[in-house]
């Protein structure tokens, strides 16, 4: 029982990492169909954030808390010039969208290689984060904790945008059928934009989360997209749902392989089962249904 | 409508993400250059200056390290020249641009030795570019200066190695820990050669010092988080961690050893990857715990106050210096030094004089000298302990310069046959 509290624990803070990283995704990708490879870039954007609003306000205790949102305008504003300047004439052609993304996604990562410095920046984690909470005997480090909470906080405002408000239900139209909600008056060309702000935004959300995590340097967007799209992918398209649950699996069972193997032998297992999954089910766990003809 | 899209959609994304996940896995592999005679040389130093290749990732994740090694090389570059050049001819250096891609490295090398025709090279850092550039080197018959500290087991005649081998660095610190009173250890690295290497040295001499290794982990280069991990370190209480994690890995590393509560005074680190550029980016205030190195920034001496001075006035410097980048400075003097006992830049008569010639050099981290066999360099270890400023106190020293083994063949405890299969391994 002692050795599963360890990896249940943090394979849960690592699935709800996974989640908020893969959130934006599941909007961007998952609803409007546009494959964003410079969202791994928006995560980085994010835990730049963090590292800057550390640089011009001293307290650490408070200076994470205001990134959070000042990550999520940085990021979204990014995700709304790639959108207006890129995306915008790719819609329909996720293969072009994909390779013009890979391009941005390269400009934007040695632009971070020349402006900031060279070996990566450090986010000093505070120091009401710097605790441990004792679970069954086991020193459970409180920042996992704090992943799992801003994940849950990402997720159910991002459920109650899309239920309860009448953007939402625009949103959920122009997912189900455009052409339809076009006809009902809905500017999709403005939920499209308004949709990509919130999908980049919380990617740079994650990126403050990750900050705390991992090294703040221009290669932390390639260390989490593709584990990002893999949970979009596997999750279903068009639903949070699966993704919750897709991102979960996979933060758990990768830290269970790890425990009881090594973490280049979890890596392989948890792909090669993503991998099979998808040959089995290539839609994913959960679908949407729509009266859509074709 | 939406439905198809959707499905074709998912069903290119799964083959996407495969893609990716093949070709992260994917390694750089460069054909061996057949063991023919080397094409003739088009060096021409006829006139009054030389021309040499630097090549280093100015892009990519390894620009991170290798943008500052440049910059150093530079800097040796220009004050040789404006000390008089090389037999009095002056340097025009050529700088490449790795882009962190090994074939990219093979392929620069071969256009620096054949199109700009230089007299020799100076770069890389990671074990894979070397690995890269020498069947290149090798076939041209050229030179390449290689700076950084690495696995050992490796020599060759057209490469000249001015890092440390295993036994200037690992087996020091480990020499270091026995004097601690350490009695159990825990290995954690990056999952590739060198950790790899380093932790079944460490193993074999452990064995042999009476330490107890009581755990081993290591993470893929491109995964970040540690947590699961360090779980690991917490239950196994060991006395030191040895730490093999390769540069912004360690970030991860470092956060999660903290937020699990381990702290210096009850389970310290000893790295040899954190310097003095690496230490003030961890995100926490790393002081209390050890590196092993052969510079450090602290070392009091003449050259080194020079070195330091230079390099803070030089245009884009860095701020703080540090090992690699002292070993690539060095390695354009010891060049000069070659060369000109040589009296030629010609790479066989450089290669007679390394063996001839007692080479040395009085670098920012003392005297050093080159062995004309192997084509390494004696070095004296070096224990830092990282201060609050983010330098490193010098707690423990070999004293003397240690004659490189990269082989490992005056070391009772080495079987021949774990050196072969190493040997092997590393390709």
């Amino acid at each position: 029982m002692d050795s599963l509290i360890a990896p249940f624990l943090n394979g849960t803070a690592d699935g709800a990492l996974l989640l908020i990283a893969a959130l934006g995704l599941a909007l961007t990708f998952g609803q409007m169909g546009v494959i964003n490879m410079a969202h791994g870039e928006f995560l980085l954007a994010g835990a730049l954030t963090a590292y800057v609003t550390q640089q011009v306000i001293a307290s650490t205790d408070l200076s994470i808390l205001l990134a959070l949102p000042i990550a999520f305008v940085v990021a979204g504003a990014l995700g709304v010039v790639l959108e207006a300047t890129v995306i915008r004439w790719m819609y329909e052609r996720p293969l072009d969208t994909l390779l013009a993304t890979v391009g941005v996604a390269m400009i934007l990562r040695q632009f971070v290689l020349d402006a900031f410095p060279s070996q990566g920046v450090g986010v000093v984690t505070p120091d009401w984060l710097d605790h441990q909470i004792d679970v069954f005997g086991y020193a459970w480090p409180l920042r996992q904790l704090f992943t799992i909470l801003l994940a849950g906080a990402c997720l159910s405002a991002l459920a109650a945008l899309l239920k309860f408000t009448s953007f939402g239900r625009q949103i959920r139209a122009t997912v189900q059928n455009r052409a339809l909600a076009e006809t009902l008056g809905v500017s999709t060309r403005m939920v499209d934009r308004i949709t990509f702000f919130v999908g980049s935004g919380l990617a740079g959300v994650a990126g403050v989360a990750i900050s705390l995590i991992a090294a703040t340097d221009s290669t932390l967007g390639t260390k989490y997209i593709v584990a990002a799209f893999l949970v979009v992918v596997a999750g279903g398209l068009g639903q949070l749902k699966g993704t919750i649950i897709a991102a979960w699996v996979v933060g758990v069972s990768t830290a269970f392989f790890t425990d009881w193997t090594t973490g280049s032998i979890a890596q392989v297992i948890v792909f090669v089962l993503v991998v099979i999954f998808l040959q089995v089910r290539p839609q994913g766990l959960f679908t949407v249904r729509t009266r859509g003809l074709a | 409508m939406f439905k198809s899209r959707n499905r074709m959609l998912s069903v290119t994304a799964a083959a996407l993400t495969t893609g990716l996940i093949l070709s992260s896995c994917g390694g750089a592999t460069t054909k061996d250059a057949a063991p023919t005679a080397a094409p003739k040389s088009c060096v021409d130093t006829s006139g009054d200056t030389v021309k040499l290749g630097f090549l280093n990732s100015l892009t990519g994740g390894m620009a991170i390290s290798e943008k500052t090694v440049s910059k150093t090389l530079h800097m040796a570059a220009d004050e040789i020249n404006a000390s008089g050049g090389i037999l009095g001819k002056k340097i025009v250096p050529i700088q490449e641009d790795g882009a962190t891609d090994w074939p990219t490295f093979a392929e620069k090398e071969e256009k620096l030795l054949t199109k700009d025709c230089v007299a020799a090279t100076f770069g890389g850092w990671t074990s894979s570019s070397r690995k890269a550039v020498k069947p290149v080197v090798e076939k041209y018959n050229g030179l390449f200066f290689y700076p950084v500290q690495y696995e050992g087991l490796e020599s060759s005649k057209n490469i000249y190695y001015t890092g440390a081998t295993t036994n200037q660095q690992i087996i020091p610190a480990m020499d270091f820990l026995k004097a601690q009173g350490v009695k159990t250890l825990f290995l954690a690295g990056s999952d590739y050669v060198f950790p790899r290497t380093a932790n079944a040295i460490i193993k074999l001499y452990a064995a042999k010092l009476g330490i107890k290794i009581v755990g081993e982990e290591y993470v893929p280069l491109d995964k970040a988080d540690w947590t699961t991990q360090v779980a690991k370190i917490v239950k196994a209480k060991p006395d030191f961690v040895f730490n093999t994690i390769n540069g912004s890995s360690n970030v991860g590393f470092v956060k999660a050893y903290y937020d699990a509560g381990l702290s210096p005074k009850t389970t310290p680190i000893i790295s040899v990857s954190i310097a003095e550029e690496e230490a003030p980016a961890m995100g926490h205030d790393v002081s209390g715990n050890y590196a092993s190195w052969n510079y450090f920034e602290s070392i009091k001496s003449p050259a080194n106050a020079k070195f330091i001075a230079d390099w803070k006035k030089y245009p884009g410097n860095s701020g703080v210096t540090s090992d690699p980048m002292e070993a690539a400075y060095d390695s354009l003097y010891l060049y000069k030094e070659l060369v000109e006992k040589a009296g030629s830049f010609d790479v066989d008569k450089i290669n007679a004089a390394a063996k001839k010639y007692k080479i040395t050099f009085n670098a920012p981290e003392g005297l050093i000298t080159l062995d004309g066999e192997n084509h390494h360099i004696s070095k004296v270890a070096n224990i830092g302990q990282i201060q609050p400023d983010n330098q490193f106190k010098i707690v423990w020293s070999s004293g003397t310069p240690i004659a490189p083994d990269p082989y490992l063949k005056g070391y009772d405890w080495f079987p021949a046959a774990t050196r072969d299969a190493l040997v092997k391994a590393a390709g």
